[in-house]
Order: C-alpha cells, then sequence, then structure tokens
C-alpha cells in the first residue's frame, strides 16, 4: 500500500490505536497559540494549527537532556538513561519535518551523537501537509518546505470528508495497516491529491526577492553589510529566535548535585548563541562581541555555513523566529534586505 | 587491542562519558599556573598528537577544554599546564596528588609533525602557547633527528611568569636548538632581551622555503607575529597557529568554538595561515 484513506469521523479511532501503540505527541492550543504535547485525550488534539511555540525538537533534543550518572567519592559514571521511549509526532507540518532531517545530518556527521540517534530510532513521524498559509512569517516555499519532502513516516492531506496519507516507511506502514477504517485511497482520491497540490501552486509564493542560490551568494558577500548593524541595533539578544528554531542545537553542558553533593547528574542544556558569553573563552576575550555579529553568526548558521559543509539550508521556513521576536526582527525583510543590497551593487 | 583504539572505539560509543584518571604529580609553576601530571584508568596512553586537547572533568564542576602539553612519546601519563582563571581552573588548582578526574579525548586536529619532518622549525610562543608548544617541542626533542634546524622564540609578560623554566635551561643548553627568549617587563635580576617578541623574528637567519613557522599565544599576537613572518618570505601553509576557543563537547555539535562556518574543536585548534585568510572577521574580539 503507498497511499491510504480514512474518514475524518475516523480520525479519533486512529490516534486511540496510536496512543496505544507508543507515547503520542500532537499540537493543541495554548491559550492564543499551540503546542506540541503528550496527548491524555485525543479529542483535543488540533490539525488546524500555526507552528508551535516550541518546534517537536524538545521530544528528540530534549531541552535538559541526562548524558550520565556520576559520583563524586568514589569517581564512579554509570549509565542515566536505561531505556529510550517508542514514540510517534503526530500532525507534524512539513516545515518541522525538514528541522528533523536537518538535526539527523548534524547528529549523524561523525562523530555521531548516541543520545540524539537513539531517540530519532524509536521516533514514528505523521506529517500534515499544510493547503494555506499560517501567517505572514512564514518563509516555506521560497525554502521549498511547504510540499513534503521525505523525512516522514506517513504524510496525511486534507482532502475535505476524509485524509488521503502517504505511506513512506515499513515503520508507517505498520500504523495503518490491520484497520478496518483505514482502506487503500481509491484513484479518485489520488486525482484529487493531485488537484489540491495544483491548487496549492496559487497560494504558496516565494516570499523571497531571489532564489536560494541568489540568497547563498547574497550571505557570501554580505559579512561585512551594514544591514547586521542594524539588525544588531534592534536585537535584545534574548535568544527567543534559537531557542525556537527547529534547527538550532547548541549546547551547554551542566553538572547537577543532590542534595548529597556527592552524586549527581551531567546534564546537556538548550544554549544560544545570541547569549553574551557564548563564544567567550577564559582569559575573557569575547569572539561574537556584539549582538550584530551574534545575529549575523545565527543567520549564517541557516543561511550559509550549513550549506557549504552538508549542503541543505537550515532556515525551515516556520518563521517561528520572527513570530517570537521581541523587537520586530524579521528574517523575510533581512534577507530580502541582503537581496536588494546586492543587486544594487 | 591497541590502547589508541580502545580510546577511539570508546569516544565512539559513548562520546560524552569521561574516563577515570588520577593526578599522579601537581605542583605550582608560577603564581598562576599549576602542573599536572595524570595518569589513566589502567594506565592506557592518551595517544595524542602534539597540539590536541582533553576535556578534564571534575563532578559537581563541569568540563572544561585544557591543550596536553607533554609529548605522546612521554609514556604512561600526560601532563597538562592551567591557569587559574575562573570557577572550573580555580577548583582543579585545589586538587592535587593522587586526586581523580575525568578525562575524554584527545579531540581536534595537532600541529602537522608528519608533515614538517625534514623541515626547519621556528618555533614562536607568546605567554601560555607555550604550554600547547611544549607538547610539541618535547616532540621534537624526542625525535630530533627527524627535524632540520630548530629555534625557539618566547616571549612573556615579566621573567616571573616564564613557564617551564628548567626546561628552558636544558633547550638553552642544547646546541642543536636556538634558543631566544624576551620579556615584556623586566625585574632587575633578568639579564635577556626586554620588549615584544616581534622584535627577534627579523634577525632569525631561515630559508624560508625549509621552515615551519609554528605560533601560539593570545588572539593579539597573530596578526603582528604572522606579519613578520610572511616578511620572512615564509609560504601560507608552512605558517602553523593554535587558536583558543572554549568548547564544551569536543564532537563539533555544541556550537561554542565555532569560528564562522568551522568548529575549532574538530577541525582545530590547530590551523595554517592559509585556512586562517578564508575568514572573514570572527578571528579577533571586535564587532561586526
Amino acid at each position: 500500500m503507498k497511499y491510504a484513506s480514512l474518514r475524518k469521523t475516523n480520525l479519533n479511532h486512529w490516534l486511540k490505536h496510536l496512543k496505544n501503540k507508543a507515547k503520542l505527541y500532537a499540537p493543541r492550543p495554548k491559550e492564543n497559540l499551540f503546542v506540541f504535547r503528550p496527548v491524555k485525550e485525543v479529542e483535543e488534539v488540533c490539525l488546524e494549527y500555526i507552528p508551535t511555540i516550541l518546534p517537536p525538537k524538545k521530544y528528540y533534543f530534549p531541552q535538559k537532556e541526562k548524558l550520565f550518572k556520576f559520583s563524586v567519592q568514589p569517581f564512579k559514571t554509570a549509565k542515566a538513561i536505561d531505556k529510550f521511549e517508542e514514540f510517534i509526532l503526530f500532525g507534524v507540518h512539513t516545515c518541522d519535518i525538514a528541522g528533523i532531517q536537518c538535526m539527523d545530518v548534524v547528529f549523524r556527521d561523525a562523530p555521531e551523537d548516541p543520545n540524539y540517534l537513539n531517540r530519532k530510532d524509536r521516533m514514528a513521524i505523521i506529517g500534515i501537509e499544510c493547503l494555506k498559509y499560517c501567517d505572514k512569517y512564514a518563509n516555506c516555499a521560497s525554502m521549498g518546505n511547504h510540499l513534503p519532502r521525505g523525512g516522514y513516516d506517513l504524510m496525511m492531506v486534507d482532502l475535505g470528508e476524509k485524509f488521503i496519507i502517504h505511506i513512506n516507511s515499513e515503520k508507517g506502514e505498520k500504523l495503518v495497516s490491520g484497520l478496518d477504517y483505514i482502506k487503500e485511497a481509491a484513484q479518485a482520491d489520488r486525482n484529487l491529491l493531485e488537484r489540491v497540490r495544483e491548487a496549492k501552486k496559487k497560494v504558496f509564493k516565494e516570499e523571497f526577492i531571489g532564489s536560494l542560490p541568489e540568497v547563498y551568494d547574497a550571505f557570501d558577500k554580505s559579512f561585512a553589510s551594514a544591514i547586521w548593524k542594524d539588525v544588531g541595533r534592534r536585537c535584545v539578544a534574548c535568544g527567543n529566535c534559537t531557542a525556537v528554531c527547529p534547527t538550532c542545537y547548541c549546547f551547554d553542558t551542566q553538572d547537577d548535585l543532590d542534595l548529597s553533593l556527592n552524586n549527581g547528574v551531567r546534564y546537556r542544556i538548550w544554549n544560544s548563541c545570541q547569549m553574551d558569553d557564548f563564544a567567550k573563552v577564559a582569559g575573557g576575550k569575547d569572539f561574537r562581541k556584539g549582538r550584530d555579529s551574534r545575529q549575523r553568526h545565527r543567520y549564517y548558521r541557516k543561511f550559509k555555513y550549513p550549506v557549504d559543509k552538508f549542503n541543505r539550508y537550515f532556515c525551515t521556513g516556520c518563521g517561528r523566529c520572527t513570530r517570537t521576536c521581541m523587537a520586530d526582527i524579521s528574517l523575510i525583510e533581512t534577507v530580502n534586505s541582503l537581496l536588494s543590497e546586492e543587486r544594487l551593487q | 587491542m591497541l590502547e589508541r583504539e580502545i580510546l577511539l572505539e570508546k569516544m565512539r560509543a559513548t562520546p560524552y562519558l569521561p574516563m577515570k584518571a588520577k593526578i599522579i604529580k601537581a605542583q605550582m609553576v608560577t603564581d598562576k599556573e599549576k602542573f599536572f601530571r595524570i595518569q589513566l584508568e589502567n594506565k592506557i596512553n592518551l595517544g595524542h598528537i602534539p597540539g590536541q586537547f582533553v576535556m578534564v572533568s571534575i563532578f559537581g564542576f563541569g568540563e572544561a577544554p585544557i591543550s596536553v602539553c607533554s609529548s605522546p612519546s612521554d609514556k604512561g601519563y600526560f601532563e597538562l599546564t592551567v591557569r587559574n582563571v575562573g570557577v572550573f581552573t580555580d577548583k582543579l588548582h585545589k586538587l592535587g596528588k593522587g586526586d581523580e578526574i575525568g578525562i575524554r579525548g584527545p579531540f581536534g586536529r595537532g600541529f602537522p609533525v608528519d608533515n614538517m619532518f625534514g623541515y626547519d622549525v621556528m618555533i614562536v610562543s607568546g605567554g601560555l602557547g607555550i604550554v600547547p608548544l611544549r607538547s610539541l617541542i618535547r616532540y621534537i626533542m624526542h625525535n630530533r633527528n627527524d627535524f632540520g634546524n630548530v629555534q625557539i622564540l618566547l616571549g612573556c609578560r615579566s621573567p616571573k611568569e616564564l613557564l617551564f623554566e628548567e626546561e628552558t635551561k636544558q633547550w638553552m643548553k642544547r646546541a642543536e636548538i636556538k634558543f631566544n627568549c624576551t620579556v615584556d617587563r623586566a625585574d632587575p635580576d633578568w639579564k635577556g632581551n626586554v620588549g615584544l617578541i616581534t622584535a627577534l623574528i627579523p634577525g632569525v637567519d631561515i630559508n624560508p622555503i625549509r621552515t615551519y613557522g609554528v605560533v601560539v599565544g593570545p588572539p593579539i599576537m597573530y596578526k603582528f607575529v604572522i606579519l613578520k613572518l610572511l616578511e620572512k618570505k615564509i609560504p601560507d601553509h608552512q605558517i602553523i597557529v593554535s587558536l583558543e576557543r572554549r568548547m564544551r563537547c569536543g564532537l563539533g555539535k555544541c556550537g561554542h568554538c565555532q569560528i564562522e562556518g568551522t568548529y575549532v574543536c574538530q577541525s582545530g585548534p590547530v590551523f595554517t595561515y592559509n585556512d586562517l585568510k578564508k575568514f572573514k572577521g570572527e578571528l579577533h574580539e571586535k564587532a561586526a
């Protein structure tokens, strides 16, 4: 089976089935925004959502993650996580799936990171394709992430009365097989999917004023641009943009001792290149001292450095950094300014 | 299994887990620097390349990257020299003989000692730069026949900050290694040069095409020393530096040591001037 179909009236049955199979995480409303949460009641799951406050990276790259246990006297270390849990991410947008693909590339790159890979191996991804823009902040069309590009086990597309589900892996096949309410999709559904994709072309337009290779070129030439000064002047170095980014993975390590002051755990915790002391060395020298150089670093880590290293843009187009920025620094605006500056020269 | 393979396998399977190691010798060598001789569990050799670093763990205090200052030819142990500059190093300074610490590594790209075979070597050290350079100098001493003329230019702020004084005297006695030293500020007993290290470079006699210039020191020193070495016509790819960054993982992931697109912990800390030329502006401390 390559494509399956599921009537919307049966969605909750399926969610219950998934919930019994493994730990299930899905989007649901929180105040006026959305979050990924463990599913307690399947009715809470909301598939019409704008990107969640945090991307699902919190489940495969937790904000605070145990590396190992230790005791000071006698000097001893031990595994901190006995068993990594099987889990399903449900209703993931294609932009966030692109984010997971970026993380895969980073943590598989030698030397491999076993903590990430252990979690990733036990993760199933069920995506949902967006048929309209979430809001004005997204730049998924320019990044090419408004369409599914692999990296998932199942991909759902809303066809009105039902979902058509693309089965992309054996893991995915197991999640839809043996259920009487999920059938192989009829040719009519496949045709409808084609028409939905055709209609999408009219909705999603490139948000940048240039193509990705032009963006790369602009970055290549804009290291000394005054635009970074402008971005840096507005930035308050709060680090929100990196916390919410699905492809930011910088971290710090931290030892926490229990009350005995002898036993403890070494954690890795998210860290942000926007923080004042991020690139500081022992003698106090700081190699990215200004907020302008730190913002530039963040942008280059999306549009330049990973392209050189992995041939992959690390901006997914989710728009979270702009949505969350307290100083209204807009990614689309910054990239377009670089492009126009480059064109003027 | 070879010791090197044991360490590599350990790093592959559990890259964040430190090995147990014991301090077998510790002594203050200046007011601020302490010297440690360290033995890994089961007396495994670290098997590092001169210029590589290790991550030192003190449980409850964390982890920090420290350059190895002994040569791989010093068997059964390795050595570190650490300046007391912060919470972690202060705690490390309180440790002594018999205390246990954690070690991960060795990490990074060391000095290209194999490529340097048969070449003359001119070593320029500023301040604490002598610490990673000591691993190279000792390596050269132990494999003296593999190298041509060797000369060392050493600079530090004042005579009492001079590290490895006894060893320095030995280096000076060994006729086949030229040694020259300068301090920024002399004290009454000082009989050597006074002034910046750059002043010593024009006077040295080298055949640039056959010479490696190896420079380690504070960031400000690089620019000026490299300019002098270029004036001497040493080719770009034979000018070698080692850069300081505060690594947290050593695995090219955590982002702290990144200079533009390069992770210093994996691609460095040793670079050639050819590599440095490609950087656009994060080598030095300055705003964009």
